[in-house]
């Protein structure tokens, strides 16, 4: 097991560089200039423009660039934003918390119902639930999100008047963040209101992110149980004379699940993916609409480190599923 | 029994459970707008966009005059009045009495606002060596660079706590304009001081101390910004006493929050939505005339418009009411200036080169060319508050310019590669428009057509005429409005005699409000003010 996190973790270094060398460079292909970004039709006063790029950095060769901000990273420093000229790891950490509380809500969603529903369809294999299941997972998972997302919103917050249309909490709770998470947030400060609202904003981002989500397990849930019931072990179990409940629960279902966590933890790197469309359509301030504003004004530290940051994430995540198969399923050896 | 007493103090808690979990009413009190981004900070001096101008310098600051909201006109605001010398050069400004900064928890204003508040704000911006010029994280003053105001302020000085002289290096009448410009705006100097004192003379500008109508209370990044009503105010405390921005980046998402009353007014609305807007009953959607204008500029030092009669010819061939109808929607009118109607000195006496596509054709022969040209027509990428629809625009000119023989291929750049090449002069034709920001005419004609903004790159038809620009900087240098409006009338005649523009455009802006939000009212400058706005009590 040792030897084995050792080994995926040495290829992380690697994983690191191409992601660095791609976040580099593919911000510095779409056309577009940060310096020029900065000022409208009036323009720049050309020596500010002259000290503005040389400030950035950005007067300098491409190899030049990059190498000097391979040897930021190593010390530990992603570099500031070029239009608010914070440091980009302390606005990617005050924004982190709201895109993990989405992703998080996004993820019970999609487990709460893709396991069960794919289990259904598994059990009623070549019936109407089936049928129902896949049908409406294949219509979520082919949906664009933003769509999705503005449908949502007109018929729950616009026409029934429902949930909130967009934000993290009604404008009247002013909740200091403590953790950032604002669920806790309101709790630590008592206020039952705030943890309401709070909740009610998370509805239909949570619904808009966790669809996708929610497709891909329902319909890796249905395929990987379809194979395990037909496992002579589940058919003994069954004739030892099991109900079918317990046969399905017990026997079947652990089994089942390992490629469905494996499925899990590939949606995360999705989910923060998503979360991109998703907070932009709800103004939810994470580090997805942080991003996306990051491209627009291109505002090359901001894309770089936060892609940067994001695929950590996704890669320490991806390291972790790896481990828990020896959990979900001790027969698994990292030898 | 027990069991009733139970069951009374289980709905007993229960119901003051939901109370403490009621939204409290969005009472009197805490006006919303949807605001389509975050500011980049909240440093009136630092940044050029409207979206930072709305958050910072309009809520929380005052410049020593400001526009008058809804119009272009100059009314005193930190000073009282001011005097222009003779030869235009000196400026002295008098003061306003008993102006109260803001206060937060690390300050507490010792004294009221005074001429040293003044000199400080504009030392910052000018001085290298001001102890504050440097700004946090490297910052550098967007618009007092940009401007040039360098060559224009010579110096600033006190000369009593509340007077203050202004000294110019020309004469420049549009200075007072200027001086109502967001960047011009006021910061208190002890508060500078004081938070250099106590080490962190950074916090100075993240955490914004003004005398505008609203003070600052918390920001939380991409979400919300909140304010308080100041009851110091000197133009005394505003009507709400909360103003929230809610920060909303996407148009469609800001409409639906505008109609389930999640917000009271919304910014900039998609068009496609306004005659949906117009028919709820629940809102009111205010119009105004904007301060741009959209034109198709000729690089007047290429061939083939370098000859005026090629210009006048487009000009004839181009059908701005179709442009209108298809690509403003009608939200706008035909432009036949190169300033807007609400500006003073408009020459409405100006006749516009009739849509005549004949006479066109002959002007062309005249000029030389019977059978027409080729000809790149470079169309804007994005979307500007002049402009809806750049693309749309260029096919409709591209099928005009056809009938008289003008192959136009149509060209585009991102957006700013497109600012950046304009600038070299490698343009033939090309769309392009401007916003004005100080509500002086000399804000267009400078800018947009004066000699200098040849080299500067602004001037994108490259059109640089003497008696123009004689008449234009005679204007700059001349103390009173109606002689300055004179001169600007003439020039208007000489721009469209020599037709380096097709103007095409000014667009109408939309603000869109609740019913029950009350005096809103429209600023001329595309800002968002909530100074005189209230609240319909709910019924």
């Amino acid at each position: 097991m040792l030897a084995f996190l050792l080994r995926r973790v040495a290829l992380i270094v690697p994983t690191f560089l191409g992601v660095t060398l791609i976040a580099f460079a593919l911000i510095r292909l779409i056309p577009g200039d940060p310096v020029e970004n900065l000022s409208g039709e009036r323009g720049m006063d050309p020596e500010r423009r002259l000290r503005l790029l040389h400030e950035f950095g950005l007067d300098r060769p491409l190899p030049a660039q990059y190498a000097e901000y391979l040897n930021q990273i190593v010390h530990g420093d992603l570099g500031t934003s070029l239009t608010t000229h914070e440091p980009v790891l302390r606005e990617f950490l005050t924004l982190f918390p709201a895109t993990v509380e989405l992703a998080f809500f996004a993820m019970v969603f999609a487990i709460v119902l893709g396991l069960p529903a794919g289990i259904i369809a598994a059990i009623k294999r070549n019936t109407v639930a089936d049928y129902a299941v896949m049908g409406v997972s294949l219509t979520g998972y082919s949906m664009p999100i933003f769509w999705w997302a503005l449908l949502l919103i007109l018929f729950f917050s616009v026409h029934l008047g429902w949930t909130p249309v967009s934000g993290r909490i009604a404008v009247q709770y002013d909740v200091q963040a403590a953790t950032g998470f604002m669920l806790i947030d309101t709790l630590r400060a008592g206020d039952f209101g705030a943890f309401r609202s709070a909740l009610s904003h998370l509805i239909l981002p949570s619904i808009a992110l966790g669809t996708i989500p929610l497709a891909v397990i329902a319909r890796m849930t249905r395929s990987s149980m379809l194979e395990v019931l037909r496992e002579d072990y589940v058919r003994t179990a069954r004739a030892k004379g099991l109900s079918r409940w317990r046969t399905v629960v017990v026997h079947a279902l652990r089994n089942a699940l390992i490629p469905v966590v494996t499925v899990i933890g590939l949606q995360v790197g999705l989910l923060l993916s998503g979360a991109i469309l998703t907070e932009t359509i709800f103004s939810w301030p994470g580090v997805g609409n942080w991003l996306i504003h990051g491209v627009q004004s291109r505002d090359y530290p901001v894309v770089q480190g936060g892609i940067l940051l994001v695929a950590t994430i996704v890669i320490v995540v991806n390291l972790l599923v790896d481990a828990t198969y020896g959990v979900v399923n001790p027969r698994i050896r990292h030898g | 029994m027990n069991a009733q007493l139970t069951a009374r103090a289980v709905a007993a808690a229960v119901a003051a459970l939901l109370l403490a979990a009621a939204p409290l009413a969005q009472a009197k009190g805490t006006l919303v707008y949807c605001s389509e981004g975050s500011p980049e900070g909240f440093q009136p001096q630092f940044f050029s966009t409207g979206t930072t101008f709305d958050a910072v310098s309009v809520p929380m600051f005052n410049r020593l005059v400001e526009f008058e909201i809804g119009t272009t006109n100059i009314v005193p605001a930190l000073a009282e009045s001011w005097t222009v010398s003779p030869d235009g050069k000196v400026v002295t400004f008098k003061l306003r009495k008993g102006v109260k900064f803001h206060s937060n928890a690390n300050f507490t204003p010792s004294r009221d606002f005074n001429a040293d508040d003044v000199v400080f704000s504009w030392d910052r911006m000018a001085n290298d060596s001001n102890p504050f010029h440097k700004g946090t994280g490297g910052q550098t003053y967007a618009y007092f660079d940009d401007m040039g105001m360098k060559n224009i302020v010579d110096k600033v000085e006190k000369l009593d706590d509340y007077t203050v002289r202004y000294t110019l290096k020309r004469p420049e009448a549009p200075f007072l304009a200027d001086m109502a410009m967001d960047f011009a705006s006021i910061l208190s100097k002890e508060y500078f001081e004081t938070m250099a004192k106590k080490g962190t003379p950074n916090a100075a500008d993240i955490f914004p101390i003004g005398t505008g109508a609203f003070e600052f209370v918390s920001y939380q990044k991409d979400a919300t910004i909140r304010y308080k009503a100041f009851d110091k105010h000197f133009r005394g405390k505003p009507k709400v006493d909360n103003l929230v921005y809610a920060i909303t980046r996407d148009a469609t998402a800001r409409y639906a929050k505008l109609k389930t009353g999640e917000c009271h007014v919304m910014a900039f609305p998609k068009p496609a939505d306004l005659d949906e807007m117009k028919k709820d009953p629940a809102l009111a959607v205010q119009q105004k005339e904007g301060l741009n204008i959209g034109y198709i500029a000729f690089n007047v030092e290429k061939k083939p418009f370098d000859n005026k009669l090629v210009r006048q010819a487009l000009n004839m061939a181009t059908n701005k009411d179709a442009i209108l109808k298809a690509v403003y929607q009608g939200q706008g009118q035909v432009a036949k200036n190169p300033i807007p109607p609400i500006l003073w000195s408009y020459n409405n006496a100006v006749q516009d080169y009739p849509y005549d596509p004949a006479k066109a054709k002959q002007l062309l022969a005249q000029a030389g060319y019977p059978n027409g040209f080729e000809v790149d027509l470079w169309y804007l990428p994005v979307t500007r508050p002049y402009n809806p629809d750049g693309k749309r625009m260029a096919e409709l000119i591209q099928a005009d310019w056809e009938k008289i023989g003008v192959k136009a291929k149509l060209v585009t750049y991102e957006w700013a590669e497109y600012r950046k090449r304009s600038k070299t002069g490698e343009q033939a034709a090309m769309m392009f428009g401007w916003s004005g920001d100080n509500g002086d005419p000399d804000n267009f004609f400078v800018p947009l057509l004066g000699c200098e903004a040849v080299k500067g790159g602004g001037n994108v038809a490259r059109w640089c005429n003497k008696s123009f620009e004689d008449l234009v900087i005679k204007a700059a240098q001349t103390p009173k409005q109606a002689d300055r409006a004179k001169l600007y009338e003439q020039a208007q005649v000489i721009f469209k005699e020599e037709a380096p523009w097709i103007t095409l455009a000014h667009s109408v802006r939309f603000d869109p409000v609740r019913k029950e939000v009350l005096g809103y009212k429209m600023d001329a400058t595309a800002h968002h003010y909530f100074n005189n706005t209230d609240l319909k009590p709910a019924p």
